[in-house]
């Protein structure tokens, strides 16, 4: 009786001191379901790449019969032949993408379309923001029809057939060729975006005296325009870059992977959760993944350092006054 | 001199009209194929017909993929604004320790392809599956395991998290401290203030955000079709996919009308809403292709 007693006080002193606490914590209450997600579905599976990568886990032994073979997955990679074409192909493709489309590309419409009446500069960009909002399956349908063979083909009927020239699917003619257009097309749109809002931008007084002054268009994009774009530019090619590095959707739903286009995140990708014959092969497929991880972990940590979000994260002010 | 003139002004209209013309002709193909019998190129042969919208809008599968689809995008909308939105309160308006390095947790995240982490998390929803009932057994969605759809909205909402965060921060910066502070003195809770005055004041960046992740939710291909098993019944997306993938002839007059049905509400938002998807897509866009 007497202990219960001295329960009871002690519970109610604690129910008083939560109340007195209560309000510091309440960012605690606000930031949890938050928290769960991100643990659960980042910092977990992070770990549980790097460790799946040291394990022979395959459809084989299932998923509770594997071993640890400690880092023999990351020797067999470095034996196989196929190693070293899909890295080689993954760095073509991103380079040329990149240069190409997201940055090049993406450069010459913005500076275009910022140098043609308004509307209809706004209606072009619209128009290429239209690839970046289209499902992928549709988007890559829409490829695929390009590229059929005749009757469907769309290049084949009005371009290759009127010329005589050989008309076949042209997707497993010129593979590559097709998933840097097909990636360069939803790529260009971010560089799109950012260089125009950064050309916009500049100055109308700068803009009009350097034409008063005699400068011929092409002079004012040289020295005027250009020199602003220095920062847009770094921040769309390194963003894009990580990207481009370790997406593979699109290469996915137009070959699948086949004809030699099976880049180095599409490789994890099919290993371990997309094989045809339905033999996973789990332990492999992380070891690929798992650099591609650590790459993604090291960029966006630099990004973070290098374009100066600390800015971003100043104290509040209402706490702190 | 004129015509001269004339023509160096249309310059940039050619370039610009040659370039983007896949697109144009990509749109064009698939509106005018779900119309007609068959195509030879872009030419229309045999004739204009409704079949193809008739056959698919008879086809119980298809009613059966818009509903799990509209789960999908809504439970995204839904969850990502409630999530996201309360995460980035205290982040924006709090002072705590640890407050810094979430942010910055947040942020790497932000830019990390978190599609590289798809098989762990394969692992992790069969983890989940074997959690009773909310694993595998809850009516509409299944469950928050694998092969549900449940465990499909929660990974999507996880993929776009960070991003949600980010730009919710920013919305909440950007509200004046005078009438949060004028609350807080009047006795006002910090999530009453939080319900009641602040969210009422970002309602156009929670619109932004919400249009945005109910487009990403209804087209969304990549995990539904990793976790979820039978890609017929799983969403739009992968349904397409399978109609177009050519493991069989393909029949293109129904393959564009799904893709066309698909298409119609994400063309409705990015006709009406431009100005506010713009926003989103020049503040936090992940890096796509």
């Amino acid at each position: 009786m007497r202990k219960a007693k001295k329960n009871n006080v002690v519970s109610t002193q604690e129910t008083l001191s939560l109340t007195r606490i209560r309000p510091k914590i309440t960012w605690f209450w606000f930031l949890l379901p938050s928290s769960i997600i991100m643990v659960v579905f980042f910092f977990i599976p992070v770990i549980l790449t790097l460790l799946i990568s040291g394990t022979n886990m395959s459809t084989t032994t299932g998923l509770t019969g594997y071993q640890w073979v400690g880092f023999a997955n990351y020797k067999n990679l470095l034996n196989y032949p196929d190693t070293f074409r899909k890295l080689w192909l993954t760095i073509r493709y991103v380079f040329l993408t990149l240069v190409l489309f997201n940055i090049g590309l993406a450069l010459l419409i913005s500076l275009i379309t910022t140098h043609i009446p308004k509307k209809a500069g706004a209606f072009f960009r619209a128009i290429w923001l239209l690839p970046r909002i289209t499902p992928v399956v549709i988007y890559t349908f829409m490829w695929q029809i390009l590229a059929a063979a005749p009757p469907h083909g769309i290049i084949n009927t009005l371009i290759f057939e009127p010329l005589g020239l050989s008309t076949t699917n042209l997707i497993p003619q010129y593979p590559f060729f097709f998933i840097v257009v097909v990636n360069g097309f939803i790529g260009t749109s971010f560089g799109m975006i950012i260089f125009t809002s950064a050309i916009e931008s500049i100055r109308k007084d700068i803009m009009v005296s350097s034409l008063v002054d005699g400068a011929s268009t092409l002079q004012r994009i040289r020295y005027i325009i250009l020199p602003q774009l220095r920062w847009p530019l770094l921040f769309a090619t390194t963003y894009q870059t990580l990207s481009l590095l370790t997406s593979y959707e699109q290469i996915l739903v137009l070959t699948g992977g086949n004809f030699g286009t099976e880049v180095w995140a599409l490789w994890a990708f099919n290993l371990a959760l997309n094989n045809y014959y339905g033999n996973f092969q789990y332990g492999i497929g992380s070891t690929i993944a798992t650099m591609l991880v650590l790459i993604g972990l090291i960029l966006s940590t630099v990004y973070m350092r290098f374009f100066k979000f600390d800015e971003l994260v100043q104290e509040p002010k209402i706490d702190v006054l | 001199m004129k015509i001269k003139d004339y023509s160096i002004k249309s310059l940039p209209y050619i370039f610009l009209i040659i370039i983007s013309s896949p697109i144009f002709i990509g749109y064009l193909w698939v509106f005018l194929r779900t119309f007609t019998r068959s195509m030879y190129g872009m030419r229309p042969t045999g004739g204009f017909t409704l079949n193809n919208w008739a056959l698919i809008l008879k086809d119980p599968i298809l009613w059966n993929l818009v509903g799990n689809t509209f789960i999908l995008a809504l439970g995204l909308t839904i969850g990502i604004l409630l999530i996201s939105s309360a995460a980035a309160y205290p982040l924006s308006r709090m002072a705590f320790r640890g407050r810094k390095i979430y942010l910055s947790l947040s942020l790497i995240l932000h830019a990390f392809p978190s599609v590289t982490l798809l098989i762990a998390i394969f692992f992790v929803l069969r983890w989940i599956s074997a959690i009773p009932i909310f694993g595998r057994g809850l009516p509409l969605i299944g469950g928050f395991g694998y092969n549900t759809l449940g465990g499909v909205l929660l990974v999507s909402i996880a993929f776009m998290l960070p991003l949600g965060i980010w730009l919710m921060k920013g919305f909440f910066d950007n509200i004046s401290w005078d009438i949060e502070r004028a609350a807080l003195i009047d006795g006002c809770s910090r999530f009453r203030t939080w319900r009641q005055i602040l969210l009422p004041q970002i309602r156009p960046g929670l619109a932004a955000l919400g249009i945005f992740a109910f487009m990403h939710g209804w087209s969304s291909f990549i995990i539904p079709y990793t976790f979820m098993v039978d890609a017929r019944t799983a969403v739009m997306s992968t349904y397409l996919n399978l109609l177009t993938s050519g493991d069989r002839p393909i029949d293109y007059g129904v393959a564009s009308a799904v893709a066309l049905f698909q298409l119609l509400p994400i063309l409705f938002f990015y006709l009406f809403t431009q100005k506010y998807l713009l926003k989103i897509f020049s503040g936090g866009m992940k890096g796509g292709s």
